[in-house]
């Protein structure tokens, strides 16, 4: 029971940080229907520059909470606002010559930004892990049993609670603006219709911008959750998160938003559960299993809408 | 002020290598109603899609209001004061009827929306019984007076209407003509529409034009293209005369 509870927070963790990034997949998907397999890359761009923000700031393991708190919302700001540069970029750039294109066009070209992505930060940043020292340390106890083999405690680190926390806030933030704001109405909108959209005065263009700015933002934070949950990075980290937030993207149902976040929910604690009941060198393709069965079964996921022809 | 509100001239438009529009030229003065009538596919809803940039004109200008909005994009012309309830009505189907009242509103930045919202319940009172629920869910006739009623929102000077009579109860389809009469009449409004309703159209329009083949055949005003023997031979035997 205890080592269940455990599992079960080690795979809320990690399912928040699969979550925030398949939102980005979803939305992206929802309003252009394309795959943007960038989106990883932009994940992993988040977590370095949260990396070399927090190293520039300089804490140190002695500071005092306020101290780190500061720093750790000046690190995530500068990350959110960085990265959503770098989706911008990638959506002008390298997307929006080809949205006209044939469907394959701008997926082939998503691939190769993945890679321009990676190559890039290997070459500028170097090839090997970067760690960064503990910075929120500690946490509670919740649960102590005494079993034949020794006591078992049930561990919350400060660190879990700060990813659950600010991914629960950020959905909620989120949320609201997409039911409630005008920018929110648009870009559902624009997923509806586009050219109605833009019949109504929307800029579709500046629209399909902010989609990707507000993907990458999420992205930066869940980059800086892993940073700060592992401790270490490397240029190749965005691939295997990002095609597992692409997985809990499709399990929840592509184009849905609540659907990203209970997708990602569950990856994270399939994986964790696997891990910690089975082998842990199956995990991945435990994760992915779950890719192929949604995809043959329930190609339109859990929340997901079936595809129907637009009258 | 000078020449029509909107003036269109020698526009042509494709569809990749099909020509859909051949050289249209077309005037609606402030304060008209102007009905542009036409077979199924002569291209009657390309010109209105044209006027609005989506798809864009490849030859011809286009003016409204003075100035040129050939190559403008489409979210301009429509904040310049221009307004279209399209064909196939594309009412939001994952939206409430508010929000897409809200959509409507979106150009004017919600700035009258309270006001403007009881006056588009006036004049749709069904709209308001509705306004929570989704636009996918409405029928028809609800969908086009929706239709309407959003293209409202935005306080246009030039409404064009695609077909809003289509499809409807006849019962309806004069109380939309008669919402259209009203506000031309009441608050000046300058109406555009494009049917296939021939007789209804011509009766309430000032002025009409045909359309053939991309391009304009006959134009005079709604009571000389009526009584036009060819005119009533294509577009309006089969009941309605």
């Amino acid at each position: 029971m205890e080592y269940f509870v455990q599992q079960l927070i080690n795979g809320l963790t990690l399912g928040s940080i699969y979550g925030l990034i398949a939102i980005g997949y979803t939305m992206v998907y929802g309003i252009i229907g394309m795959i943007n397999f960038a989106h990883g890359d932009i994940f992993m761009i988040g977590a370095f520059v949260a990396l070399i923000a927090l190293i520039a700031i300089g804490l140190t393991a002695g500071a005092g909470l306020v101290i780190v708190i500061l720093a750790l919302l000046l690190a995530l700001l500068i990350a959110m606002a960085l990265t959503a540069i770098y989706g911008w970029t990638v959506e002008r750039f390298a997307y929006r010559p080809l949205r006209t294109s044939f469907r394959l066009a701008p997926l082939i070209t998503a691939i190769g930004m993945s890679i321009v992505l990676q190559n890039f930060v290997q070459v500028t940043q170097g090839a090997r892990v970067k760690p960064l020292q503990p910075i929120v340390t500690g946490g509670y106890e919740i649960m102590r049993t005494t079993t034949e083999h020794g006591e078992f405690i049930v561990l919350v680190s400060n660190i879990q609670i700060l990813i659950i926390l600010t991914t629960v806030l950020l959905m909620a933030v989120f949320a609201l603006i997409i039911a409630r704001t005008p920018l929110g109405r648009a870009q559902r909108a624009c997923e509806q219709d586009r050219t109605m959209a833009a019949l109504l005065g929307i800029n579709v263009d500046r629209t399909i911008s902010l989609t990707f700015v507000i993907g990458a933002a999420l992205a930066s934070v869940a980059g800086l959750m892993y940073l700060l949950y592992y401790g270490v990075i490397d240029f190749f980290i965005g691939f295997v998160a990002g095609i597992k937030a692409f997985t809990a993207a499709v399990l929840g149902g592509i184009g849905s938003l609540p659907g990203a976040m209970l997708g990602g929910l569950i990856i994270g604690l399939i994986e964790t559960f696997w891990s910690a009941y089975f082998t842990i060198e199956y995990k991945d393709v435990a994760a992915f299993s779950i890719l192929v069965v949604v995809l043959i079964f329930m190609p339109s996921g859990l929340l997901g809408r079936p595809e129907v022809e637009k009258v | 002020m000078t020449g029509p509100l909107l003036q269109v001239r020698g526009v042509e438009t494709y569809y990749g290598k099909i020509q859909a529009l051949r050289g249209v030229d077309l005037d609606v003065e402030n304060g008209e109603i102007v009905a542009l009538i036409g077979a199924n596919g002569a291209g009657k809803s390309t010109l209105m899609m044209t006027i609005c940039g989506s798809p864009r004109a490849r030859s011809g200008a286009i003016r409204f209001d003075g100035s040129d909005i050939t190559a403008a994009p489409t979210h301009q012309i429509m904040r310049s004061g221009i307004a279209q309830a399209p064909e196939g009505r594309r009412i939001f189907p994952r939206m409430s009827v508010m929000e897409n009242l809200q959509m409507g509103a979106a150009v004017t930045d919600m700035t009258h929306f309270a006001d403007d919202l009881e006056r588009i319940f006036a004049m749709f009172p069904l709209l308001r019984k509705r306004s929570g629920q989704r636009g996918g869910t409405l029928s028809g006739g609800e969908q086009q007076m929706l239709a309407i009623a959003r293209a409202l929102m935005s306080r246009p000077r030039l409404l064009l209407l695609d077909e809003p009579s289509l499809g409807l109860a006849p019962i309806i389809v004069r109380q939309i003509f008669a919402a259209i009469r009203d506000l031309n009449r009441k608050q000046g409004l300058t109406v555009f529409l494009v049917e296939q309703n021939a007789y209804h159209a011509l009766k309430l329009a000032h002025r009409g034009y045909v359309m053939v083949n991309g391009a304009i055949a006959m134009t005079g005003t709604g009571a000389e293209l009526l009584a036009r023997e060819d005119v009533r031979a294509a577009y309006l035997e089969g009941g309605h005369g």
